[in-house]
């Protein structure tokens, strides 16, 4: 099954409750998704500075020395703040292939879950409940986010088989669906020499995205191709920095509902998650139609758009 | 008019309360308030009842109906009216996917729009949509007719047996074995009949009819390619 949300606000106003509203659907897709929860949140952006959300299983032991040590390796300021088993290491904009090569190669147990100006995220495997309260989601800002609740199918309960999935830059992929071709796909890719870390499908999925934009397509075109490429089932909902866009595959039996009023676009992989969102009663509520890619920005000239 | 409220009573209880209903109960109008999407609201009923539900629900609404108006004031998640045996359903708004799925009597009645399979397998049960409905619908619809005011995506009626469609707008296109078929009289009468059932306003020589070209119904090697 799996469970998705994702709120665009158009209302400034509503920024500093968005983890609020998040939290609130996501708790009421627990149903969908008993397994494991996370959430990608876009927000906080300050210039010339990039977010490096980082995860460790024993975080006591990793992040004791993390901040200095990063700190020594590269340029520029840096500047840490931990919470539970993730940490956001904000460095300079150029340094990021540098602190990612620092990481791996003398912090082998930290794993990158994001980079990105304004996107973090967060995900962990239990009840959307104690994940939310973990990371006390709901004190959380900003303009736009994305939730999961995974019921696994297709590969093990782990934290890094936890939706969302960084795909690029301030980019993210969550999914409803099992992919069937993803291990030939992970095989083609990692020929390219794409890195894909985990047997999940849902990985191979954004690792396809990530390969596509790095051969030059808009995510516009990378969600067009998926639809040919890609074998499954798939509600995907994929994060920008100015935005979230939505494309369903040609069958759409993965389930998907969308309300937009003056203040928010929302999406809910069941109206449910919807109902206690303001002026939800006078709400456009609809389902994205199959095959079709859909985008929403806050930008009047988006980082994406439909291809 | 009996009342309950299902985000304080809850669904078991509401459900419960709604089959111990006979056929000779007394309270025959009931009014669900906050269903807020709510699965398996009125599921299994079996009593000449009245139910209206004030919003909109999730899975399954009105699944295996019997003789009873469950009538939505909003619109209706996945699944609604499946199984459906008799009575009616009424949505004011949009059904979701596979509505009145396997139904095999009835009257479903959506005001706006319908989703992906719509009537999918449907064995006798009428479906009647003011709006469009999406792909896939009728697949493999056995018996009873869906009539549509507005247009009808990919692939209507694949596979299908005897069930009869009516379409007024757009087909975008037909599913395999479905074709077009001519209107005779008696599809005429029926269209008026189940308009008026349905409250709808339509001519019914504006409609086109669609069914079986009952050229799968067995297994040919030369039609290996259709299935």
């Amino acid at each position: 099954m799996c469970g998705i949300v994702g709120l665009f606000l158009k209302d400034p106003t509503l920024e500093p409750r968005l983890g609020d509203m998040l939290t609130d659907m996501l708790i009421t897709m627990t149903d969908r998704g008993p397994d494991s929860a996370g959430i990608a949140i876009y927000g906080g952006e300050t210039k010339s500075s990039t977010k490096l959300t980082v995860q460790s299983d024993t975080p006591g032991v990793d992040f004791d020395t993390l901040e200095n040590d990063v700190r020594k390796a590269v340029k520029g300021k840096v500047s840490m703040s931990i919470t539970d088993t993730h940490a956001v290491l904000t460095i300079q904009s150029d340094q990021v292939a540098a602190t990612r090569a620092y990481l791996k190669s003398n912090h082998p147990n930290v794993r990158v879950m994001s980079h990105g100006d304004s996107l973090q995220i967060y995900k962990e495997v239990g009840l959307p409940k104690d994940v939310a309260a973990r990371f006390d989601l709901r004190s959380m800002s900003g303009t736009h986010g994305i939730g999961h609740t995974r019921m696994a199918t297709e590969s093990a309960v782990t934290t890094m088989g936890a939706h969302p999935f960084n795909t690029g830059p301030d980019q993210c992929l969550v999914h409803n669906g099992s992919l069937s071709n993803h291990n030939s796909l992970r095989r083609k890719l990692r020929r390219n020499g794409v890195h894909i870390e985990t047997e999940n499908d849902t990985e191979v999925g954004a690792a396809y995205l990530t390969w596509r934009m790095q051969n030059g397509a808009t995510l516009g075109e990378a969600l067009q191709s998926s639809l040919t490429d890609l074998d499954g089932f798939f509600t995907f909902v994929v994060g920008t920095k100015d935005g979230f866009g939505v494309v369903r595959d040609p069958i759409a039996c993965k389930p998907a509902v969308m309300a937009e009023t003056d203040q928010y676009v929302a999406f809910g992989s069941e109206y449910r998650a919807l109902v206690n969102l303001p002026g939800i009663e006078t709400a456009r509520v609809w389902e994205p139609e199959p095959a079709t890619v859909y985008f929403w920005s806050h930008d009047t000239a988006p980082t994406a758009k439909a291809a | 008019m009996q009342s309950f409220d299902l985000e304080t009573e809850g669904l078991r209880a509401l459900n419960k309360t709604l089959h111990a209903q006979a056929e000779t109960t007394n309270q025959t109008v009931w009014e669900i308030t906050n269903p807020k999407g709510s699965h398996a609201i009125a599921v299994g009923l079996d009593a000449p009842i009245e139910v209206n539900v004030k919003g909109s629900t999730g899975y399954y609404c009105a699944g295996m109906n019997k003789q009873a108006t469950v009538h939505i004031h909003g619109s209706a998640g996945p699944g609604t009216g499946e199984n459906m045996m008799s009575g009616k359903i009424i949505i004011e708004g949009d059904a979701s996917q596979y509505l009145g799925a396997t139904a095999h009597g009835g009257l479903i009645v959506v005001k706006g729009n319908a989703s992906s399979r719509c009537g999918i397998s449907m064995k006798g049960v009428n479906i009647v949509v003011q709006g469009n409905i999406g792909h896939m619908s009728a697949f493999m619809g056995q018996s009873g007719n869906l009539v549509v005011l507005g247009d009808a995506g990919d692939a209507l009626g694949d596979s299908c047996y005897e069930a009869r469609f009516f379409v007024r707008g757009a087909v975008k296109s037909l599913g395999a074995d479905c074709e077009k078929k001519e209107m005779r009289p008696e599809h005429i009468e029926f269209l008026k009949d189940i308009l008026a059932e349905a409250g709808m306003e339509a001519k019914p020589e504006e409609f086109t009819r669609y069914g079986s070209a009952r050229n799968l119904y067995n297994f040919d090697v030369d039609n290996a390619g259709a299935y």
